[in-house]
């Protein structure tokens, strides 16, 4: 494993890695396993092995012999996690909760001989672990607590879905990375701003405000993000609960097989592999939302991505890694964006690159991402474009490379708007704030800027 | 913005006319609503300075504090809209139907229907503006903890019998507006900007006059000349043409008309206070009624128009035919109103002043249920609105070009047939995207095979043509092998797939509140459920 140094304050101290990573989870699993505490708190940065703690807490839980039920937040996390636990530990009896819908989960389920699937709790009883989503346990009821509880993206969940599955256990580990997107509802619910169990904010705010005794923990390395990326995401977006990357400079590399032809997409391309962060800037100009060119230019960013064939070398293996359409995403704020970048792929002939919204993209790693900024060509910024959460997801899913699109002018959009939200009493202020946050990414994404006019 | 409400807002701006941003009224309007229209005092919060209020649109009655800050005359107030409000929901309360409720049986713990009553029907309350309903729920606050001499002869200032009363029902009616497509508290603007779009601003919207101004322009000129002469013309005396809305007032009209007159007011009290004999207390008393009418006028004046704004805005409103899905959401009106009377009459405490865990959970899980409802059913039962989901990838419209049968695998196979549908439209479509068209008001759910022409579900390019998609039918079909008639598509039929589900499912059962777990707190304190009215301090007495 690389050794780096630590920067500034602890200059001169070695920094290990894998060492910290191993004695923040020993800390957190001695808490878990032995501490006497209701509940533990584990906040952990983009890529930092969050779902690794989950399964290793998981297994050592049931190797301790306490009855262990897992909630996550979607279908796709349980199916995630039950996968990876059979991976670990073959003969590991684990429960599957399901709905009653058709297909409820993954088929790859279905090989697995000591995972019992059913829709009813009942027929799970007695198993190690039984993993469901949220939605799901709260319709749980009459049975004996669990002695224990995983709650896997709790910052993802909201109080008032905590507060349906709480009774179902004695104590809980909570993990979850605090910088994503907050919860969110779908109507006004300022008339419980304030209130420390206020149902629309999320489940660990509303667990600290009443249990503010309780042990927090944090993992302190992103495997994920590349040396180049992981002091913007934790400056802009964990300032006060900084992470560091678990490579160095120089331990991965991007390269293309093809030469630059010149044109704005192949400049981008040469900037991000050489640094990891590239900005395509369009010319300023307001514009709908499905911005026609710069959705264009996404498109033609990742058509050329694919076309100069790529490599990706890192600490994974020894040879590099061809740069296939699977290890690509498009990331967009909005669902329309996102579909009209699926529409430009399809014409360019690219139909296998992942193209969604932030929401969609929580929890995904890939090698090179290209972003649609939440701000280009809006004539304002609302509240929605600047949540932090939003960006920091943007901005913390590749190994190597992060190409922004982006229409120019985002400085001045950010001058003529600042954060104008209501100010609630009781309610922690968020730091940094998304303005605060969209500034400083912005700042430093600009030393990185390819001016192209399409 | 919505794109289709974005192009309505530019063909307004346009055209100098409010745009059709609906084809049916998608909320409830009474036959006999009560109309409020408060004023409240500049500078001390939920100070009522007058209100018209009533149900006969040439009949209001006037209601006005002469001294807004004098207790008593807020008390007399209160009492007074108590008088007027509260037969109204006695009127209504009294008339029920039987209904049917599932219930969870205590003993066995099983949910079994019972008979209880409905109200036939529940009043309406309908305000200008938002910031009405705001101090509706103000007022409600002010009142309901409020305690009269009949329950604590202690009391330093007792409450009119009353009051206390009214402010039960006003929290519940401000409350029960928060809920999305409920009607039982309307504010005007807000109902007419959901049938209009105008070329103004969303907060310039918020201007009864300017909004009336843009929906029906006088004598059939320019909306948005108009609604600025609304907005911003003044008399030679520097009064507003078209006073605002309220609750709050015009500086112009509180400094320079209202103020003196409170101040006349004020000077004639005191003069007929210290009247020594009975001739000039009679003398005095008639310059203190003289005062209090010119109050009266000032407050009438100010109040008048708006409420003629008012019932305008609900004539032009009945002209719209009732959307199909309304009286489903005011059933659910009636509901509230019954259980709230259910309540009071159970002898109950007030609404607390801030809702338990458990509480504010189940109202805020109830709200999106009722949101998600209101989008479907608006969409369901008006294309317009429809088209506008259609627009935005939600739904998708076209003709029937084949249906292919083809049955399930299994022991019993059912018919799933693959119906394609040639559209314009172009819907987010993913591998298996579940769709729902309405068949005889019932949801029938199909799923998303793939486009006819391209490979699986990479979906259509950029450009206009039609695309051809492939669903494959789901349920009610029937039992059998063979569909029922008319559940199944054919050729020719024009069929409308929304991507979003028609009705909404219950969530699931919170814990009591005396069960709130330890990670929301535990259980409520004692402390807190008891209502007591807010300590009286100094500056609450003149």
């Amino acid at each position: 494993m690389t050794t780096l140094y630590a920067p500034d304050g602890d200059r001169g101290r070695a920094f290990d890695p894998g060492a910290e990573a191993t004695r923040a989870t020993e800390a957190i699993l001695r808490d878990t396993l032995h501490g006497t505490h209701r509940g533990v708190v584990v906040d952990s940065p983009p890529g930092a092995g969050k779902s690794t703690l989950v399964v290793r807490a998981a297994l050592e839980l049931a190797a301790a012999g306490r009855p262990l039920m897992v909630i996550a937040q979607t279908n796709a996390q349980v199916d995630d996690l039950v996968l990876r636990l059979a991976e670990k530990n073959p003969d590991l009896p684990v429960g599957r909760l399901h709905s009653s819908d058709p297909d409820p989960y993954d088929k790859a389920l279905d090989a697995l001989p000591n995972v019992r699937k059913s829709a009813k709790a009942g027929d799970l009883a007695g198993l190690d672990v039984v993993i469901s989503t949220a939605a799901k346990w709260a319709h749980v009821k009459g049975v004996e607590p669990w002695r224990h509880a995983i709650v896997d993206e709790a910052y993802q969940m909201r109080s008032d879905a905590l507060l349906a599955v709480a009774g179902l256990f004695e104590r809980a580990l909570f993990v979850g990375d605090p910088g994503q997107l907050d919860p969110f509802a779908i109507v006004g619910a300022e008339q419980w701003a304030g209130l420390s169990y206020d149902p629309s904010a999320s489940a660990v705010s509303t667990l600290l405000a009443h249990n503010p005794e309780l042990p927090q923990h944090r993992l302190p390395v992103s495997w994920r993000l590349p040396a180049s990326a992981a002091p913007l995401v934790s400056d802009a977006f964990y300032p006060y609960t900084r992470f560091r990357s678990g490579t160095d400079h120089g331990d991965r590399r991007l390269a293309f097989a093809v030469a630059s032809d010149g044109s704005g997409p192949d400049r981008v391309i040469d900037e991000a592999a050489e640094t990891g962060w590239g900005l395509l800037e369009l010319p300023a100009r307001h514009t709908p939302r499905t911005d026609p060119e710069a959705v264009r230019a996404v498109a033609q960013v990742v058509r050329r991505l694919l076309d100069r064939g790529g490599a990706a070398t890192s600490e994974r293996s020894a040879e590099p890694v061809a740069l296939t359409a699977d290890r690509i995403a498009v990331g967009t704020a909005h669902r329309d964006q996102a579909a009209a970048v699926r529409a430009a792929l399809a014409d360019l002939g690219v139909p296998e690159v992942t193209v969604d919204t932030a929401n969609r993209l929580q929890g995904r790693e890939f090698d090179v991402t290209v972003v649609l900024h939440p701000l280009s060509g809006r004539p304002d910024a609302t509240a929605f474009h600047l949540e932090t959460g939003r960006l920091c997801v943007l901005a913390s899913r590749h190994r190597h490379a992060c190409i922004v699109v982006c229409r120019a002018g985002v400085t001045r959009l950010l001058d003529d708007h600042p954060s104008t939200e209501p100010v609630q009493l009781g309610v922690t202020v968020k730091f940094p704030d998304g303005w605060e946050a969209m500034m400083s990414t912005w700042d430093q994404w600009s030393e990185h800027r390819v001016p192209w006019r399409p | 913005m919505s794109l289709i409400t974005a192009l309505a807002r530019l063909e307004a701006v346009r055209s100098g006319r409010a745009q059709p941003a609906a084809t049916v009224r998608h909320r409830h309007l009474s036959e006999r609503p009560l109309v409020l229209v408060p004023l409240t005092t500049a500078g001390e919060a939920g100070a009522p300075l007058g209100a018209l209020v009533g149900t006969e649109r040439d009949a209001p009655r006037l209601l006005v504090v002469p001294q807004p800050r004098d207790r008593d005359l807020r008390f007399a107030f209160l009492a007074d809209l108590a008088d007027i409000v509260l037969p109204c929901v006695d009127a209504y309360a009294d008339a029920v139907e039987t209904a049917e409720r599932s219930e969870t049986d205590p003993t066995t713990g099983k949910r079994v229907k019972v008979e209880v009553d409905l109200c036939a029907d529940a009043p309406q309350i309908i305000v200008p503006s938002r910031a009405g309903i705001e101090f509706v729920r103000l007022l409600g606050r002010s009142m309901r903890f409020r305690r009269t001499a009949e329950q604590d002869p202690e009391t330093a200032h007792p409450a009119p019998p009353r009051v206390p009363l009214l402010g039960r029902w006003l929290t519940h009616y401000g409350e029960r507006a928060r809920v999305p497509g409920s009607s039982l508290l309307l504010a005007l603007t807000e109902v007419l900007t959901r049938h209009w779009a105008t070329g103004q601003s969303s907060l310039e919207d918020q201007h009864l006059g300017a909004l009336l101004a843009w929906i029906d322009p006088p004598d059939g000129g320019s909306g948005a000349d108009a609604a600025v002469r609304a907005e911003l013309a003044r008399d030679a005396d520097g009064q507003l043409l078209c006073p605002p809305a309220g609750p709050a007032t015009d500086p112009a009209f509180d400094n320079k008309l209202l103020a003196p007159a409170i101040e006349r007011y004020d000077r004639a009290r005191t003069r007929f206070a210290a009247a020594e004999d009975g001739v000039e207390a009679d003398d005095r008393f008639g310059e203190l009624t003289a005062a209090e009418r010119e109050i009266r006028a000032l407050v009438a004046s100010r109040t008048r128009p708006t409420w003629d704004a008012v019932w305008r805005g609900l004539d032009l409103l009945r002209a719209l035919p009732e959307g199909e899905h309304v009286v489903d959401r005011w059933t659910r009106d009636r509901w509230s109103f019954t259980m709230h009377r259910d309540r009071v009459a159970a002898g109950e405490p007030p609404q607390p002043r801030r809702d338990d865990a458990v509480t504010a959970a189940n109202k805020l899980a109830t709200r999106e249920r009722e949101q998600a409802r209101l989008e479907a059913q608006e969409a369901l039962d008006d294309p317009l609105v429809m088209a506008g989901r259609r627009l935005a990838g939600e739904a998708f419209a076209g003709e029937v070009l084949d249906v292919v049968m083809t049955y399930s695998e299994g022991k019993r196979p059912s018919p799933r047939p693959l119906v394609t549908l040639r559209t314009e439209d172009r819907p987010h479509l993913g591998e298996r995207t579940k769709v729902y068209r309405s068949l005889n008001g019932k949801p029938q759910a199909a799923e998303f095979v793939g486009y006819e022409g391209t490979e699986g579900s990479a979906g259509p390019g950029g450009d206009g043509a039609d695309v051809l998609v492939v669903l494959r039918v789901l349920d009610k079909m029937g039992r059998g092998k063979e569909p029922e008639a008319g559940s199944v598509p054919e050729k020719g039929d024009r069929l409308c797939f929304t991507l979003f589900e028609h009705e909404q499912r219950g969530g699931a059962k919170l814990p009591d509140p005396e069960e709130t777990p330890w990670t929301h707190g535990g259980p409520p304190g004692e402390a807190d459920a008891t209502a007591y009215p807010d300590p009286v301090t100094e500056e609450d007495l003149l």
